[in-house]
């Protein structure tokens, strides 16, 4: 591990926008809602699975105050995928701007744009639909059995990548991996396990909704303005929905509020754009809370069968991995995921034997998307059970039966070529892996010594310490691209526009020390831009842990062009070699004997005196790697046997991110994380009625966490020095999440002996589970 | 229309605005320019609309228009500027608390009113008086942290 006596990078200091959103100055999209905006509503589908018979907009359209109604009638019929993800997209195409069957309650019908919100309210109304109600699919289960109802019987749906897609069979995706031979390695066993899990819907709540704005300019062009973490992909996408080309269209991404996922899908923006150019008058649309729960997207349920053998010694020798994925009404980002089920999991613990197969099935229910953990979260639910419970099974600590086998660096495993995202993955060594220190400062911190069986527990109070160690990885090797611009400003300033897409995680603070410490200037100097699709250059967005691993290494190489010809022209006006001179506190200085020039001093040179240029660059960024960030959680619960309700009295988060670019912010992914994971397991719950309605979508009856439910957490990043990344960084964002569930449910089962599949931990469960001596039959939930 | 004429006190200054009977507190707020205060779910159930009334916090989105009339309103356009922030923004920005920010309106003025009427508020009662109001991002713990350092009894000065 190399130190390095950073300036900038990993240093205390204040995100760049902190301010500015503390003062409540205007930022989000709907802060900029021009005040002659026409205002969009939607008319949701009462059914779960329906055709349109019939469809009558006249009555909406003469409406005084309303300036448009679409309908499938009257848009371009374009099959697409909503998932915002690189081109040609793993996503299948499935979806429509408009279609006349209904495949979820709360499906697209007609939309509405009017004067007032109260008018397109009111032309809602207004609007006849008959239905032939179609029986809807509602359980994974059902959606495989032979003779199911077809969800997308549409001749358009296909798959636009060459992956296993029979929406006839309601399949939206398929993928499968063997390396050596399960059954021998269990043969090989002298215990084994065989389980099903599973996890349920969960929406990512972003606290501000989904908002798209977009206008037509004087040039005929659509400027939209847009909650999205995809600025690239969603013009591309809202180009292809409308048949027009890409240079008509225009994205901007303002700040936004909150992300982990949900936007990185185009849900508003293809309307809000057709509306734009039928009304030519500038447009809003904002979805509700509900809308937001039941219309946007979720994380995707999955159904999990779990193998594992091991000898008594603590040897794994096999692994299987089942999982039935739920992608909803739609397949957006449904291989993907069940992919990273698999890849983002399995390597974490040796084993010559692993089997893996994920089948992505549509049902008529609110549809799956990219959500922080994108299928690790689900596998490292079951995954993590599993390793204690076989822990259990041969006598082993289930704190060294993992730091037996968990990967180290320097190791590589044969999944990473085996599972890619949605193609073959690629070969790669781990170069940084700090789980070994992040497990034992956790169990220090947790107290992890004190732990006794559950069988020694008594009274109704009983405490428990339960852990789960996970990976994630950074960006998607191969395949994500980021660019960065630098430009040189008089007083010594710099522009920096990139494509990254900054939801609230800081990552323009990042990326801005990134280009300061490669520049030899302070973080004040950096004036940032980004995701303006006009105005900066390509990046894939901000998913899959990318950000600060890619767009930050396209930073640190624009930065270094720019450092070269800074340096340059402080030679010219020193009159000696670029090699003599150095950067110190944003001015060029000999390194040896006397002479210096300011930063401002180098600028106003090359801009106006001699052998005038513009210093600046651009630079992009591919990755060959994808090296994984590690962490240990451990958590210790109170459950009340007389309830069955449990509380978190401790969380603690070790971490292994390679260098923190920024401590705090990379403390506050992993915070933030681990408190959606937390609520997530204990609370988050969506309820449908049997006609697939969805009954909670409120804050009232789907319950976050607030502060009062915050239980003693601490973070403690351990670092490594990731050698392919900036400085050493990994990526933080997504992992946090992915530990909760399986460390309470270890927790729990440490408490009082038992042991929940499927989540979320209600006191109901956990008191059933008692009832009946420690678990009760497994059954596919919500 | 039906438009009516309501007088109150607003960020220091008082105000007529024409409103709908209908009308919400937050809508007339973001129509006017105050677009600091968030609309995150327009039920009552989130606090990022949390504005205070004649001292109190309360939610924006539940309130009508027509019942600040006569009274006192402050929103975070009144707390604190760039050249005078108010301690409870400073501390939120430093201490790594605004994540994407779109919480920290509504948390600093739930905090703010606590701290006007208890400048020694205790954990407790920020836990207490902060329960409406959700933050997805940070995992409250940096918020805490913040909070905490602009009470007289936990921290510094208020
Ligand atoms: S918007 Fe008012 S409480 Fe949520
Ligand atoms: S900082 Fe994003 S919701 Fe609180």
């Amino acid at each position: 591990m190399s130190k390095r006596d950073f300036k900038v990078v990993n240093q205390p200091l204040r995100k760049i926008d902190a301010m500015t959103l503390a003062l409540g100055k205007p930022s989000y999209v709907g802060d900029f809602k021009p005040d002659d905006a026409l205002i969009i509503k939607m008319l949701g589908s009462p059914h779960a699975h329906a055709r349109i018979t019939s469809i009558d907009i006249s009555e909406a359209e003469k409406m005084p105050g309303v300036h448009c109604v679409l309908y499938y009638g009257n848009v371009p019929r374009i099959v697409h995928t909503t998932a915002g993800q690189g081109y040609p997209e793993p996503s299948p195409y499935d979806t429509f701007m408009f279609d006349s069957k209904m495949r979820f309650v709360g499906d697209r019908v007609a939309a509405v744009a009017a004067e007032t919100e109260k008018i397109a309210e009111a032309a809602l109304k207004a609007i006849k639909v008959e239905y032939e109600v179609l029986q809807p699919v509602l359980r994974i289960q059902d959606a495989m059995k032979e003779g199911a109802p077809i969800i997308h019987d549409e001749p358009e749906a296909r798959a636009v990548i060459p992956v296993p897609y029979e929406p006839k069979k309601n399949m939206a995706a398929h993928v499968d991996m063997e390396i050596g031979d399960l059954e021998k390695g269990m043969a090989e066993a002298d215990e084994t396990i065989d389980f099903q899990f599973y996890n349920h819907y969960g929406q990512h709540c972003p606290v501000e909704p989904h908002v798209s704005m977009a206008w037509v300019d004087r040039e005929d062009r659509i400027i939209i303005t847009t909650s999205t973490q995809v600025p690239f992909h969603c013009r591309r996408i809202v180009a292809q929905t409308l048949d027009i080309p890409v240079r008509r269209v225009r994205v901007i991404k303002p700040r936004i509020g909150g992300g982990f996922g949900v936007k990185q899908e185009i849900v508003l923006e293809d309307v809000v754009a057709m509306m734009a150019l039928r009304t030519k008058r500038p447009v809003y649309w904002e979805y509700t809370r509900a809308e937001e729960f039941i219309s946007s997207r979720t994380r995707h349920p999955m159904l999990m069968r779990l193998r594992m053998g091991a000898k008594r010694d603590g040897t794994i020798t096999a692994i299987g991995l089942d999982c039935h994925s739920n992608t909803g009404w739609n397949g957006s980002q449904g291989l993907t995921v069940v992919c990273n089920s698999g890849s983002k999991m399995l390597p974490l613990y040796r084993c010559g034997n692993i089997h893996f197969e994920g089948t992505v099935v549509y049902t008529n229910l609110p549809a799956g998307g990219a959500y922080r953990g994108y299928g690790a979260t689900q596998a490292a639910f079951a995954f993590e059970s599993a390793m204690d419970e076989m822990a259990e099974k041969i006598g082993m600590d289930p704190l060294k039966f993992r730091a037996m086998n968990h990967i180290k660096s320097g190791d590589t495993s044969p999944v990473f070529r085996a599972l890619g995202e949605g193609r073959e993955g690629v070969d790669q060594a781990i170069t940084s892996c700090e789980l070994a220190r992040c497990i034992k400062a956790g169990a220090r911190e947790i107290g992890w010594k004190r732990r006794k069986p559950h069988t020694t527990k008594k009274g109704r109070y009983r405490r428990g310490i339960g852990m789960a160690c996970l990976m994630q990885g950074s960006a998607i090797p191969e395949i994500d691209m980021g660019a960065a611009t630098l430009k040189m400003n008089e007083d010594g300033s710099f522009n920096l526009l990139m494509g990254a897409t900054d939801l609230g995680t800081g990552s323009d603070t990042v990326l801005a020390q990134i280009a300061a410490e490669q520049l030899g200037t302070t973080l004040d100097q950096i004036i940032v831009y980004s995701s303006d699709t006009d105005m900066t250059p390509f990046d894939v967005g901000a998913y899959a842990s990318s950000t600060t691993y890619l767009s930050g290494q396209a930073v640190q190489n624009v930065a270094l062009k720019v450092r070269k010809q800074i340096l340059k022209v402080g030679a010219d006006m020193l009159d000696c070699k670029p090699a003599e001179l150095t950067i110190e506190d944003a001015k060029v200085v000999r390194k040896k004997g006397e002479g210096q020039v300011t930063f401002s001093e180098i600028a106003l040179y090359s801009m106006y005196s001699a052998n005038q240029f513009q210093i600046g660059d651009i630079s992009s960024k591919i990755v060959h790697h994808s090296p994984p960030p590690f962490a240990a959680h451990f958590a210790e619960v109170e459950v009340d046997t007389l309830t069955g309700a449990v509380r978190v009295i401790k969380y603690v988060a070790a971490a292994d991110c390679g260098t923190p670019i920024h401590p705090k912010l990379a403390e506050g992914q992993v915070e933030g994380a681990v408190m959606n994971g937390i609520c997530y397991a204990l609370t988050e719950e969506y309820l449908f009625n049997d006609k697939g309605r969805m009954l909670n979508p409120n804050f009232g009856d789907y319950k976050l966490y607030t502060l009062s439910d915050l239980p003693e957490m601490k973070t403690i990043l351990v670092p490594s020095y990731e050698k392919t990344g900036p400085y050493g960084a990994k990526s933080i964002a997504e992992i946090g999440i992915n530990g909760p569930l399986p460390a309470i449910a270890n927790a729990i089962h440490n408490a009082c002996g038992v042991r929940l599949r499927t989540g979320p931990f209600t006191p109901e469960k956990i008191w059933r589970s008692l009832q009946a001596g420690g678990e009760i039959p497994f059954e596919e939930g919500h | 229309m039906n438009m009516k004429t309501i007088t109150f006190t607003l960020n220091r200054k008082e105000q007529s605005f024409d409103i709908e009977p209908d009308e919400t507190l937050i809508d007339l707020l973001r129509r006017t320019g105050h677009t600091g205060t968030k609309l995150g779910c327009d039920t009552g159930m989130c606090g990022s609309c949390a504005v205070i009334v004649d001292g109190r916090a309360i939610n924006a989105c539940i309130l009508f228009a027509f019942q600040a009339n006569g009274r006192t309103v402050e929103t975070i356009e009144g707390v604190g500027d760039f050249d005078s922030p108010h301690p409870l923004q400073t501390a939120m920005a430093d201490a790594g608390a605004v994540q994407c920010g779109f919480c920290t309106p509504g948390i600093v003025m739930t905090a703010k009113a606590l701290l006007d009427e208890k400048p020694d508020a205790s954990e407790e009662d920020f836990k207490l008086h902060l329960d409406g109001n959700l933050c997805r991002c940070t995992g409250y713990v940096k918020i805490k942290e913040a909070l905490l350092s602009c009470s007289s009894a936990t921290g510094g000065e208020s």
